[in-house]
C-alpha cells in the first residue's frame, strides 16, 4: 500500500532539551493513524515538522511521496491542518474564515457543503469570538478541509472539550475518516484513539515506544480487564503471586493495577488473599483494559502524566 | 475567490467591527482638533488681560485710565492681594497705585511683558505723551496662518503616524500570539498576499481617517489645502509606508503585544513632542534640530504644512517625500527578513 507519510530517524532538539528523539513512522494512505502520548511526549513537535512548519535538526521525512525541501508550495495545497488551539480572527464570521482558507487553495471544496458536513451551517453567520469551545474545533477542522486535502492533520483536536462537545467532533472526524481521506491525530485521550484510528503508535519522551492497532496493542497486555484497588495496609507484590486469572501486578501511585483474563476467578481470590493478610479494601474497579493501560504497562506512568 | 481580495476584505471587516479601534482613529483627532480649535481661536473677542491696581492715592484714577482700553480687565486691589493673585496667574501684572509708577510682573512670561507694555503705553498716553505716528491694528484671523492651520496638519501627521505603527505592529503580534500567522504558514497562502493585504487595507484606512480629519477642519474652522491636493496625497501615502516599516520592524520577531505595545511607544513618544504636532518643533534650541528634522514625524509635519498651510506643490516636498520613501522602502525589507510566523 502507498504510503502518506514515511520518516526515519527523526531528532528535534530545542537548545539542549530533546524533543523528538529517533522516530521511525509510516502512515499508510486511506488510514487514520493516532500518536498517542503524554503532553510533552514530542508528539506536536513532530506533527509540526510533518506539516513544513519546523525544520528537523536530523532524519529523512517524506510527506505524500515528496520531501519538504523544494515542494513546500505544492505540498502545503495537498495538506489540511488543524493546529492545537489556534484562535482564528475573532470578528469574522465562520462563513467568512472557511472562505477565506478556501481561496488559498486552487482546488476545493464548496464552504457551505463543509459547513454543513462540520454541523455549522447554523453558526455560519455568527462571529468566531460567540463560539463555543468545540464549535471553534469544528471551524478549525473545517477550514482544514475545505481544500479538499490529501492529508489531513488533526493536531489534538478535542483538549480542552467538555464531554459532549468531544463526542460531537469524533462524529465530524469520523465521517472523514469513513469517507477513507487520510489523517494523522496527536491526542493524549486514548478513548479518542481507540475510537477514531486504524492504527497508533505510543509516544513517550520523544520515542516510539510501541505500534499497532489498538486491539493488538491492548492484547498485548495479556488480558482482557483490568483490576484496580487499593487496600489497608497496602499489599506487598509477593503477597500477591500466584493469583488465579491475573497475568500482571503493577503498583501504580497508592494502588495495585492487575491485568486479568478471568475476572470472576480472580476477584474472589483477591479478596481471600485480603482476608489472609488482614487487610481491607479501600476501592476497588474493573474495567475494559484500555490504551491507557498499555501505556501504564510499559512506562508506570498514566497517560494524564500522573506519577 | 482570490486570497488577496479575502484577505484585504478580512482586514477591513475586522476594523470595522472593533468599536475601539473606530474611535481612536477617527473620532479621537477629530475630538483633539474642536477641542484645541476652540480653545486657541477664541473666537472674535481677543482674550483680556488681567491687571491689578494697588493702592495708593492714584489707585482710582489709573483704574480709570486703564478701564479706557477694552482688552485689559483692571482691578483695584491691596498690595498683599495683588501678590496673591499672581499665583494661579489670576493677574500678570500689577501696576502701583503711588505718584511713582511701578510694575510687578515676572518678564519671562511673554504675555505679562506685553501687559506691561500695553499698560505703560496707555499711563504715558493719559500724562500727555503723544504718539509720532498714526497706527492701525489689523487682527491677523484669515486662513492660513492662525493656531488651527498650524495644528490640523500636525493633527493629520500624528494619526498617521499612530494609525499605521498600531495597524500594523499590534495586529501582527496579536496574530502571532494566537497562532493564526503560524496556521496561515500553513496553508499555500502566498506571502505576498499577506503582506500585501495589510498594506492595501493601510491604504483605505489612510484615506478615510485624513479625509475626515481635513473635511472636519474645512467645514468647521474653515481651514483649506492652500497648495497641492497631489502634494498631500503623497505625503500622507508615503509617510503611512514608512511608518507601516517602523511598525513592522517593531512585530518581526515581537510575542508578547505588551512588548510591542512598548516598543512601540518608545519610537513614537518623543516623536509626538519634538516633531512639531502642537508646536512648531523650532521652539528646542538648535543644538537638537539635527536630531529633530531627519525624525519620519518632523519630515511629514513639515511636508504637509508647507502644503496645507503655505500652498506648496509636489515640486517644493520632493525631499521629505524622498527621505520618507527611502526610510518605508528600508524598514519594510529589514521587517519582512526578521519576520517570524512563529
Amino acid at each position: 500500500m502507498p504510503l502518506a507519510i514515511s520518516v526515519r530517524g527523526l531528532v528535534h532538539k530545542y537548545g539542549d532539551v530533546t524533543a523528538v528523539d529517533g522516530i521511525d513512522l509510516e502512515v499508510r494512505e486511506g488510514e487514520c493513524f493516532g500518536l498517542l502520548g503524554p503532553n510533552g511526549a514530542g508528539k506536536t513537535t513532530t506533527v509540526e515538522i510533518l506539516e513544513g512548519l519546523l525544520v528537523p535538526t536530523a532524519g529523512e521525512v517524506r510527506v505524500l511521496g515528496q520531501s519538504w525541501n523544494g515542494n513546500a508550495d505544492a505540498l502545503r495545497q495537498r495538506l489540511g491542518i488543524a493546529l492545537q488551539e489556534t484562535t482564528l480572527a475573532d470578528r469574522l464570521t465562520v462563513r467568512e474564515i472557511v472562505r477565506l482558507f478556501r481561496s488559498f487553495h486552487t482546488r476545493g471544496l464548496d464552504p457551505d457543503a463543509i459547513l454543513a458536513t462540520s454541523g455549522l451551517t447554523a453558526k455560519k453567520d455568527a462571529w468566531v469570538m460567540k463560539l463555543s469551545g468545540g464549535q471553534k474545533q469544528r471551524l478549525a477542522i473545517a477550514c482544514a478541509l475545505v481544500g479538499d486535502p490529501d492529508l489531513l492533520f488533526l493536531d489534538e483536536p478535542t483538549t480542552g472539550l467538555d464531554p459532549q462537545a468531544r463526542r460531537e467532533l469524533w462524529e465530524v472526524v469520523g465521517d472523514v475518516v469513513r469517507r477513507g481521506k487520510t489523517c494523522l491525530l496527536t491526542t493524549h485521550y486514548m478513548e479518542e484513539a481507540e475510537r477514531l484510528c486504524h492504527r497508533v503508535a505510543i509516544v513517550d519522551r520523544g520515542k516510539v515506544i510501541a505500534l499497532g492497532t489498538p486491539g493488538e496493542l491492548i492484547g498485548r497486555l495479556g488480558g482482557s480487564q483490568v483490576l484496580e484497588f487499593g487496600s489497608s495496609p497496602e499489599m506487598s507484590a509477593p503477597a500477591l503471586e500466584g493469583l488465579p486469572g491475573v497475568t500482571e501486578a503493577r503498583h501504580v501511585l497508592d494502588r495495585w493495577r492487575l491485568t486479568v483474563n478471568a475476572a470472576h476467578e480472580a476477584v474472589p481470590a483477591l479478596l481471600e488473599r485480603l482476608r489472609q493478610h488482614g487487610a481491607e479494601l479501600t476501592a476497588l474497579s474493573t474495567h475494559q483494559a484500555s490504551l491507557d493501560d498499555v501505556f501504564v504497562a510499559m512506562t508506570g506512568r498514566t497517560l494524564r502524566g500522573e506519577a | 475567490m482570490s486570497p488577496l481580495l479575502e484577505l484585504v476584505l478580512a482586514r477591513l471587516r475586522e476594523f470595522f467591527r472593533e468599536p475601539a479601534a473606530i474611535f481612536w482613529t477617527y473620532g479621537f483627532p477629530t475630538v483633539l482638533a474642536l477641542a484645541l480649535g476652540i480653545a486657541f481661536s477664541g473666537g472674535s473677542d481677543p482674550k483680556s488681560i488681567p491687571v491689578a491696581v494697588t493702592e495708593g492715592p492714584l489707585q482710582s484714577l489709573r483704574v480709570q485710565q486703564l478701564q479706557e482700553d477694552p482688552a485689559l480687565a483692571v482691578t483695584a486691589t491691596s498690595e498683599t492681594e495683588a501678590l496673591s493673585r499672581f499665583q494661579g496667574a489670576r493677574i500678570v501684572l500689577a501696576v502701583s497705585g503711588g505718584q511713582a509708577v511701578s510694575y510687578r510682573f515676572d518678564p519671562t512670561n511673554p504675555e505679562a511683558d506685553a501687559a506691561r507694555r500695553r499698560v505703560d503705553d496707555r499711563l504715558q498716553r493719559a500724562a500727555g505723551r503723544t504718539d509720532a505716528l498714526v497706527t492701525e491694528d489689523r487682527p491677523v484671523d484669515s486662513p492660513g496662518s492662525r493656531y488651527i492651520d498650524f495644528l490640523v496638519p500636525g493633527l493629520v501627521g500624528m494619526n498617521v503616524m499612530s494609525s499605521s505603527m498600531w495597524g500594523i505592529g499590534y495586529a501582527l503580534v496579536e496574530a502571532r500570539k494566537r497562532k493564526l500567522l503560524k496556521r496561515l504558514a500553513a496553508t499555500p497562502m502566498k506571502r505576498s498576499h499577506f503582506v500585501g493585504s495589510f498594506l492595501i487595507a493601510r491604504m483605505v484606512f489612510l484615506a478615510t481617517e485624513v479625509a475626515t480629519i481635513l473635511v472636519f477642519a474645512e467645514l468647521v474652522f474653515d481651514v483649506h489645502i492652500q497648495g497641492s491636493v497631489l502634494a498631500a496625497t503623497l505625503l500622507s501615502i508615503i509617510g503611512a509606508m514608512a511608518f507601516a516599516g517602523l511598525g513592522l520592524l517593531a512585530a518581526s520577531r515581537t510575542t508578547s503585544t505588551e512588548t510591542v505595545s512598548g516598543l512601540m511607544n518608545l519610537i513614537m513618544m518623543p516623536m509626538f513632542v519634538l516633531s512639531g504636532v502642537f508646536f512648531s518643533a523650532s521652539h528646542f534650541p538648535d543644538w537638537m534640530q539635527p536630531f529633530i528634522r531627519p525624525l519620519p514625524l518632523t519630515l511629514l509635519n513639515d511636508g504637509l504644512r508647507a502644503v496645507i498651510n503655505e500652498g506648496a506643490g509636489t515640486g517644493d516636498v520632493l525631499l521629505p517625500l524622498a527621505a520618507l520613501g527611502t526610510g518605508a522602502l528600508a524598514t519594510l525589507a529589514l521587517g519582512l527578513r526578521w519576520f517570524r510566523w512563529t
